[in-house]
């Protein structure tokens, strides 16, 4: 059932990742990445991953929907027509892959509970965060106390973030457009 | 590397092709298009698929989330690869909204959001650069 699920959603994914690259309206393409970031989240669930699914829905579906549409709102509706498809693209993004799947080889079997991931940190944060943090949730525990510094350090990111997007785009249509300059 | 690919082999390592198929399409879009919103697309995709196969090497089989219920006999999956996802997707959307806010700029000083369009433009004005410096050199001699 698992299984069926999966690949289910796994079609779906691609299609809409196909759907995008084929799509020439921006609108639609941005529409269509907030329906792929739903379809990962659901993905997400049935991977036991609920934290990160829901975080997903809210900031891939939400907010980049949002902050998406604003800029096509301040920039343009439509994608141009390409003057000549060439296969290089094509042939990189093949070549990527094989190497890719070349490195998958040696992994452990999704889903074995005696890969190498499962063996050292994380079963120890299972067992000690009942005593520790007194928190149900384990992700919770690790993200705000065992590893509070990495969240430190998230949010001097989107701080910098915001800082450089704020530098970037404050007076915008007052500093006069440089090919007016030139007509004038 | 001596390998037999049996049923069981391919069934344990499909999701892993099956991601890296999915982020190879992000790849594509990011080569191949030249529509810089598109391009930012085409990350998320990437980066989406990167998330998935992380999360994915995390999963115990007859696992549930690490929630815990107080059942002593309870399998967990994996906590910490999903809160090092939570966090890359925080900082996924960060420098998502910094490379809109360029698009933003782009588009105000070039007019355009397509690549070549971006290329051409810088390609005149560098063209009339080297014409203005020629002439008034040859004023001064």
């Amino acid at each position: 059932m698992e299984l069926v699920l999966t690949s289910l959603l796994f079609f779906a994914l691609v299609a809409t990742a196909i759907a995008i690259a084929l799509v020439r309206r921006l609108f639609a393409v941005v529409m269509l990445a907030g329906v792929f970031s739903l379809l990962a989240a659901m993905l997400f669930v049935l991977m036991d991953a609920v934290d990160v699914a829901f975080t997903e829905a809210a900031v891939g579906a939400g907010i980049s929907t949002v902050l998406m549409l604003g800029t096509i709102a301040l920039t343009a509706r439509s994608e141009k027509q390409p003057a000549s498809y060439s296969l290089v693209p094509l042939v990189i993004v093949v070549l990527t892959g094989l190497v890719l799947i070349y490195g998958t080889l040696d992994m452990p079997n999704f889903g074995s509970p005696d890969a190498p991931v499962q063996q050292h940190v994380g079963p120890d944060y299972i067992r000690k965060t009942p005593e520790d943090i007194h928190v149900p949730n384990v992700v919770t525990a690790v993200l705000a106390s065992y590893r509070g510094y990495d969240t430190l350090g998230e949010v001097t990111v989107v701080f910098t973030a915001g800082l450089g997007v704020i530098l970037l785009i404050s007076g915008l249509g007052r500093r006069p457009r440089r090919r007016k300059r030139e007509e004038d | 590397m001596a390998i037999d690919f049996d049923i069981d082999f391919i069934l344990g390592h499909i999701n892993y092709w099956l991601f890296v198929i999915l982020m190879l399409t992000g790849l594509y879009i990011v080569v191949a298009r030249g529509n810089l919103l598109k391009k930012i697309v085409g990350l998320n995709l990437f980066q989406v698929a990167v998330f998935m196969l992380y999360i994915s090497m995390g999963k115990i089989g007859g696992g549930t989330a690490p929630i815990l219920t107080g059942n002593p006999d309870e399998v967990y999956s994996n906590p910490l690869p999903h809160v090092l996802i939570l966090t890359a997707i925080v900082v996924g959307i960060a420098t998502t909204s910094l490379g809109l806010a360029l698009i933003v700029r782009i588009n105000e000083s070039y007019g355009t959001i397509e690549e070549d369009e971006i290329l051409e433009l810088d390609h005149q004005k560098s063209q009339s650069e080297i014409i203005k410096v020629a002439k008034e050199a040859s004023n001064d001699s």
